[in-house]
C-alpha cells in the first residue's frame, strides 16, 4: 500500500475532506436529528419525566435530569451513528456509488473505509459536544469532569459504529437497516442503564447489557462526570471499545476491498 | 372536436387526431402546435433529438398529462373527460423502465393486469403467456432489480399487453440496449404489429424508424419538420446517394468540389456530396485533380434526412 | 435468437373497461381521476409485505421496547402518576399514550416515507397511471394500507396490555377503532405533506414535527407538569388528544369530552385526504 501516491492517513483526510464539501451544501438535513432531537429528549425525559421521579439511591441522589445527562450524551451518539453507518455507506456503494467513483483514483478501499470512519467520528463528536453545551445551559451538567464525556462517548459511538460499516458494506439490499435500528439500537437505548439503573432489569439481562457498547460508555460518562469511576474499570471499559472498534476496522477492510478491488 | 364525422367515414379508423396541439410547462413551450394522424394498424414514428417534444406528445396520447391547447382525440375519444377509458385500451412503454422493484417478474405483470380490473385467474394465463412471448419464463420469480436492461425492457414491453391494448404506445423502446436485445425486441414488436395492433414510437435512432415504422414526423423544437414514409423522407429531403471524401482536418473547403452535386456539406475532416450517382460524382472528384484520403459512396439513409431538418449541432 | 419460433402471440382476450356504478366518489370525483379500483393498490402492497414480512413483524416490536422499559424500568422511579381518575401506576399511565404514539409513528413513517420513496424514485405511480387508475385510486389504496398494517400493530399491542393486566375497562373495546382513526388522520395528512417534499432531506422537517409531538403530548408525564400557557398549547396538539382517548378507553373514564377529540380527527382526515389528492393529481398528472 506505500507504493500509492497518498499515504494512507493523507488519503483519509483528503475523503473527510470531501464529506465536508458535500456537508456544507448538505448540513440542513442533519441539524435536526443530530443536534435537536437530543435536546428535546433530554426536555422530555430528564425535565418533564424527570419532575415525577424522587431523588434516591436509583439515580445515585441527583436529580433525575444531572443522572440522565451523561448517559444521554452515549445514547446520543449511538443514534447519531446509525443512519451514516447504515444507509449512508450503503449508498455510496449501491446508489450514489461514490465509493466506486474514489476507488478509480490512487486512493485505496482501506483508506475509503478508514476516511469514513473518520469522518463519522468527528460527526459524533461534534455533535456530542454541542448537545454537552446545551446541557450544560439547561443545568442538566453540574461537574466539569463531563467534558471527559465527550471522548468517551464517540468512542463508543465508533465501537457501534465501526462493526456496523463493515456491515453495511456486505448488504446487497438495505432491509437489515430498519432491523439493525429496531432490535439493537432501540433495545441498547432503553435497556443499557441510562434511563433507570440496569439493577432494576431481570438478572438475566444483565449480560446482554454488558455486552453492548452503550452500556460500557454510560459507565465511563457517567462515572467520570460524578466522579466514581475506578482507573480498572475504567481501562477495562476503554479496551473492551477499542477492541469493537478494531474488530470493524479489520472486518471492513476486507469488505471494503471485497466489494471495491474487483 | 370540430369534425367527429371524420372518424366516421374513413376506410381505415383514426386512433389519434391531433390538431395544432400544445404543452406548456411554465414559459417552456415543449410541444407548439403540431398535426398527427394516426390510422388503425399503422406503425407510426416520432423522429427527434432529444428535448424535440416527443415525449411530451406521448405522454398527453396516453393521457397523463393533460394538453395546453389544441386538438386531442384517442381512440375516438377526449383524454380531458374519457382518461380513464382510453388508458384501458392502450398500453404505454415509457422511455424510462417503471417496473415494480418490488415486485417478481410475475408479480408485476399480475398486478398491471388487475389494475386494468382484469380477475385473478385472468391475470395469472395472461402472465405466464406474456412471460412466453418477452422469453421471460425462466426469471418468472425473480427480482425485477438484477435483470438486464433488455429483460427489463421485454418485461416492461410485456406488461404493456396485458390489456391486449389496441394502441401500444413505445417512447424509446431500445434506446440504450446492445444489438442482440434491440433486435430481438424489433422482432416482438413487428409480430405485434402483424396481429393488427396500432403502433406509436418515438426514437432517435434512425434504424430502427426504417424498419419498424410505416409512417413517422420528424420534430424539431416542439415542431413538425416533416412527415412521409422512410422512403418519401429521403426522397423529399435527401438525393439518392452520398458520396463521403475524407481529407486530413481543414485541408478542404469544399470550394473546388462544390458545383459537382446537388448539395455539399463541409464538416471538419469530412465532405458530403449529396447527388443521384456517387459514383459519377467521385469521378469528376478524381478529373479536377482533388486527392482525398479516402472516399465512400453510399445509399442515402433517414439520418441524413435527421440531420438535414434538425441540424448538427448537439442540443442539449 | 435462434429460439424465437417458439414463442407466440398472446392471445387476445375481451376488452376491458373501467367499472361502472361503484360507489359514490366515483360521482363526486371527477373523471379521469378515480377509476373505483383502489383496492388493487392494496392487493400490491399486500404481495410486496408477503416478501418482506420480517419487516413487517419486527415493526411491532418497537413499542413493546418501550413498554418494557417505561413501565417496568421507569415505574420503579415513579410510583403513581396522576390518571384520568386518580393516582394509576405508571405502566398504566404510560401504555395507552404509547399505544396512541405508535399509531402515529406508523402511519406518519408509512404514509411519507413510503409515498415519496414509490413516487420519487421507483416511480410505481407512473406506472399505475397509465392504466385506467387515478390519483384518487393510489391515494385511497395507500391510505387503507395504511390503516390495515398499523390496525395489526394496535391490536397486537392491545392484546399485550390486556396480558400485563393494564386494561381496567370494557370501553378498551374501542380503542382499536380509535387507533385506526388516529392512524387514518395523521396517514392522510402524512400523505398531503409528503407531496410537498422535494427531497429526502425534507425528511427531517417531518421528523421535526413527529419528535416534539411523541416526547412532549403528555406521554410521559401529566399535562400537569406544564406551566398554564404551554398545557393551552399542548392540548391544541393531534397526539394529546389521541393520548387523551386512549388513556379514557383504557381505564374507563370516559366522558362526552372523548366526542371532542374524535371530531378532530375527522377533520384531520378530511383536510389530509383533499390535500393529498389535489397535490397527487397536479404532481403526477403534468
Amino acid at each position: 500500500m506505500s507504493t500509492h501516491v497518498v499515504g494512507p492517513w493523507r488519503a483519509a483526510l483528503i475523503a473527510v475532506e470531501n464529506h465536508w464539501t458535500w456537508y456544507r451544501r448538505n448540513w440542513r438535513a442533519t441539524v435536526i436529528s443530530n443536534f435537536l432531537q437530543p435536546v428535546l429528549f433530554l426536555l422530555a425525559m430528564g425535565v418533564g419525566f424527570g419532575s415525577q421521579v424522587r431523588e434516591g439511591a436509583a439515580t445515585g441522589g441527583h436529580p433525575y435530569l444531572v443522572y440522565l445527562a451523561p448517559a444521554l450524551l452515549v445514547i446520543t451518539a449511538v443514534q447519531n451513528a446509525v443512519f451514516e453507518s447504515t444507509w449512508v455507506v450503503f449508498s455510496a456503494f449501491k446508489w450514489q456509488r461514490t465509493y466506486l467513483a474514489v476507488v478509480s483514483t490512487p486512493v485505496t478501499p482501506a483508506q475509503v473505509l478508514y476516511g469514513q470512519l473518520l469522518w463519522i467520528a468527528l460527526r459524533l463528536a461534534a455533535g456530542i459536544t454541542v448537545f454537552l453545551a446545551i446541557a450544560f445551559a439547561l443545568g442538566a451538567i453540574t461537574s466539569p469532569w463531563a467534558v471527559l464525556a465527550v471522548p468517551f462517548a464517540t468512542l463508543a459511538g465508533m465501537a457501534f459504529s465501526a462493526p456496523v460499516v463493515a456491515f453495511a458494506a456486505t448488504r446487497e439490499k438495505p432491509d437489515a437497516f430498519n432491523a439493525i435500528f429496531r432490535f439493537l439500537v432501540m433495545p441498547m437505548t432503553l435497556f443499557t442503564g441510562g434511563f433507570f439503573p440496569l439493577s432494576q432489569l431481570p438478572g438475566w439481562l444483565h449480560p446482554l447489557a454488558w455486552l453492548t457498547p452503550v452500556w460500557h460508555g454510560i459507565e465511563l460518562a457517567r462515572g467520570a462526570t460524578f466522579g466514581t469511576l475506578g482507573v480498572l474499570p475504567a481501562l477495562g471499559h476503554v479496551a473492551y471499545l477499542s477492541a469493537l472498534v478494531a474488530l470493524g476496522v479489520v472486518l471492513g477492510r476486507r469488505y471494503f476491498r471485497r466489494r471495491l478491488a474487483v | 372536436m370540430s369534425d367527429p364525422a371524420a372518424n366516421v367515414t374513413n376506410v381505415t379508423p383514426t386512433l389519434v387526431h391531433a390538431k395544432g396541439l400544445t404543452k406548456h410547462f411554465g414559459s417552456f413551450e415543449a410541444v407548439r402546435g403540431i398535426d398527427v394522424e394516426v390510422s388503425k394498424g399503422e406503425a407510426f414514428g416520432f423522429l427527434g433529438p432529444n428535448g424535440a417534444g416527443k415525449s411530451s406528445t406521448m405522454r398527453m396520447v396516453s393521457c397523463v398529462s393533460p394538453r395546453t391547447g389544441g386538438e386531442l382525440r384517442v381512440l375516438g375519444m377526449d383524454p380531458e373527460t374519457d382518461g380513464p377509458k382510453i388508458r384501458a385500451r392502450i398500453g404505454v412503454v415509457p422511455q424510462q423502465d417503471n417496473l415494480d422493484t418490488e415486485l417478481t417478474v410475475r408479480q408485476n405483470l399480475q398486478v398491471y393486469g388487475r389494475y386494468f380490473g382484469l380477475s385473478r385467474s385472468a391475470v395469472r394465463a395472461k402472465a405466464t403467456e406474456l412471460m412466453e412471448f418477452a422469453q421471460l419464463t425462466e426469471r418468472a420469480d425473480a427480482e425485477v432489480e438484477p435483470l438486464s436492461g433488455g429483460m427489463k425492457r421485454r418485461l416492461t414491453i410485456a406488461r404493456s399487453l396485458v390489456n391486449d391494448p389496441d394502441l401500444l404506445l413505445l417512447d424509446e423502446p431500445t434506446t440504450g440496449l446492445d444489438p442482440q436485445a434491440r433486435h430481438l425486441l424489433w422482432d416482438r414488436l413487428f409480430r405485434l404489429k402483424q396481429s393488427g395492433v396500432t403502433l406509436i414510437i418515438t426514437t432517435h435512432y434512425m434504424d430502427e424508424a426504417e424498419q419498424l415504422c410505416d409512417r413517422l414526423v420528424v420534430m424539431d423544437g416542439g415542431r413538425i419538420a416533416a412527415e412521409g414514409s422512410p422512403s418519401e423522407l429521403i426522397r423529399r429531403y435527401s438525393t439518392k446517394e452520398v458520396l463521403e471524401l475524407r481529407f486530413p482536418p481543414g485541408e478542404q473547403s469544399g470550394d473546388e468540389v462544390r458545383d459537382l452535386a446537388e448539395r455539399v456539406e463541409v464538416l471538419p475532416d469530412r465532405v458530403l456530396l449529396y447527388t443521384a450517382d456517387g459514383d459519377a460524382a467521385l469521378a469528376a472528384v478524381h478529373a479536377r485533380g482533388v486527392r482525398p484520403v479516402s472516399s465512400l459512396v453510399r445509399r442515402s439513409t433517414l439520418e441524413d434526412v435527421f440531420l438535414r431538418l434538425t441540424g448538427r449541432t448537439l442540443v442539449d | 435468437m435462434t429460439n424465437e419460433t417458439s414463442t407466440d402471440l398472446p392471445a387476445p382476450s375481451p376488452p376491458v373497461t373501467p367499472r361502472h356504478g361503484a360507489g359514490l366518489l366515483l360521482r363526486v370525483v371527477p373523471p379521469g381521476l378515480y377509476a373505483g379500483r383502489a383496492h388493487v393498490l392494496v392487493e400490491r402492497s399486500y404481495l410486496v409485505s408477503r416478501r418482506g414480512w420480517m419487516s413487517v413483524i419486527s415493526g411491532f416490536f418497537e413499542p413493546l421496547f418501550f413498554l418494557f422499559s417505561l413501565g417496568y424500568g421507569l415505574g420503579q422511579l415513579v410510583t403513581t402518576v396522576e390518571g384520568p381518575g386518580g393516582p394509576v401506576p405508571y405502566a398504566v399511565f404510560v401504555a395507552p399514550a404509547l399505544l396512541a404514539a405508535s399509531a402515529m409513528n406508523g402511519a406518519v413513517f408509512e404514509a411519507t416515507f413510503n409515498l415519496f420513496f414509490k413516487f420519487k424514485y421507483a416511480k410505481t405511480y407512473d406506472a399505475v397511471l397509465a392504466t385506467p387508475l387515478g390519483p384518487v385510486d393510489i391515494a385511497l389504496g395507500e391510505a387503507a394500507w395504511c390503516l390495515i398494517r398499523g390496525g395489526l400493530y394496535s391490536a397486537g399491542f392491545i392484546a399485550v396490555m390486556l396480558g400485563f393486566g393494564l386494561i381496567s375497562s370494557p370501553w378498551a373495546l374501542l380503542a382499536l377503532p380509535a387507533c385506526l382513526l388516529v392512524a387514518l388522520a395523521f396517514a392522510a395528512v402524512g400523505m398531503a405533506a409528503a407531496t410537498f417534499m422535494r427531497s429526502w432531506q425534507d425528511f427531517d422537517l417531518v421528523q421535526l414535527a413527529v419528535m416534539p409531538l411523541f416526547l412532549f403530548s403528555t406521554t410521559f408525564y401529566p399535562l400537569s407538569v406544564y406551566p398554564g400557557w404551554l398545557q393551552a398549547v399542548v392540548q391544541w396538539t393531534p397526539l394529546y388528544h389521541a393520548i387523551e382517548l386512549m388513556r379514557a378507553l383504557t381505564t374507563g373514564y370516559v366522558g362526552w369530552g372523548a366526542l371532542t377529540h374524535v371530531a378532530y380527527f375527522a377533520v384531520m382526515v378530511v383536510i389530509g385526504v383533499v390535500v393529498a389528492a389535489r397535490r397527487l393529481g397536479k404532481l403526477l398528472l403534468t
